[in-house]
């Protein structure tokens, strides 16, 4: 999909700030210099094709009261697979990557309370048998906002 | 960014949600309803008033519950395909002050202190480097190492090779 000007607008100008109005569409559209109606097919199409990975409220996973954490391990290639299952079989699990290091798996944990962290990794040291790094943020400098295309 | 922040630590009780707030974010974690009057709709699925919708919203967003309303670029489908996790090993006094100023860079999109694990894991920053090559991510990584001068006592570029999972953070209930 070829973006064109309003696009490019769209994903930069929207980042935040969408107002919390009776008409939001129409609101941010006037902003963008568009209309509503345009706004909405346009965040459909971009939502369609991929380029936006969503499009609402970003929710602060800590101030909800449950707890987040960045994890990783270690997995040989002749385990990987298997250890990649046992990780994403955790509905807590909410996003993995395979990373180019000789810690080669990184998951995002997310629980409903704090405590439940340290149990969810316990029980995939004990099923995979590798151990996990658990690594929570202790301060956040920066969360993306500014992102150009 | 700031103010949200200062806002946010000056309420002790900003993590105090009820069940309202729990089913208006259980119910626009998949995204907005992409209608002309989006919280209207979200109110009527959950049976009240669009003001009522807007009026903890509005709430959530001072409190820092939610961070922002708006759009996530996927960088990897708009061209930037090289991502890079920057790990950086810094000296822990000047950690808060080197933050705010890689996080202040445009092209980071996360500037993060997490816990060091030695000998293992000697790196105590972590931020997110997006470039459209290798070449271009790992020119922004050496703009950072030279900002930081001797504070820099070693960094690491993790790529990411697959995704193995991509579900998004989820809240029960």
């Amino acid at each position: 999909m070829k973006l064109d000007a309003l696009d490019r607008a769209i994903i930069n100008g929207l980042q935040g700030g969408f107002p919390v109005s009776e008409r939001p569409y129409a609101e941010a559209a006037a902003r963008l210099g568009t209309i509503e109606a345009e706004l909405i097919e346009r965040l459909e199409r971009l939502l369609e094709a991929g380029l936006l990975s969503r499009f609402g409220p970003m929710y602060h996973a800590e101030r909800m009261g449950g707890g987040l954490t960045l994890a990783a391990l270690h997995a040989g290639p002749e385990v990987y697979e298997r250890v990649a299952e046992q990780v994403n079989a955790h509905p807590e699990v909410a996003h993995n990557y395979a990373r180019e290091h000789h810690l080669n798996m990184w998951f995002v944990l997310a629980t409903e309370t704090p405590e439940r962290i340290a149990e969810v990794i316990a029980t995939i040291e004990a099923e995979t048998g590798c151990r996990v790094f658990n690594l929570p943020k202790l301060e956040e400098f920066f969360v993306g906002l500014r992102f150009e295309v | 960014m700031v103010e949200e922040q200062a806002a946010a630590e000056s309420m002790p009780d900003a993590g105090a949600i009820d069940a309202l707030d729990r089913a208006i974010i259980a119910a626009t974690q998949a995204g907005l309803p992409l209608v002309p009057e989006p919280y209207r709709q979200v109110a009527e699925a959950l049976g009240v008033e669009a003001e009522e919708v807007m009026a903890r919203l509005r709430r959530m967003l001072e409190s820092g519950v939610i961070r922002r309303i708006g759009v996530v670029p996927n960088h990897y489908a708009l061209g930037y395909r090289a991502n890079a996790m920057v790990v950086w090993d810094l000296p822990d006094a000047r950690i808060a002050e080197l933050g705010r100023r890689i996080g202040a860079l445009e092209f980071v999109s996360h500037c993060y202190h997490r816990p060091r694990h030695p000998p293992e894991w000697p790196y105590n920053l972590f931020t997110m480097v997006h470039g459209r090559s290798r070449e271009e991510t790992e020119a922004k990584v050496g703009m950072i190492a030279a900002m930081l001068g001797e504070a820099d006592r070693g960094h690491q570029l993790l790529y990411s090779s697959r995704i193995l999972k991509k579900t998004g953070l989820r809240l029960g209930g």
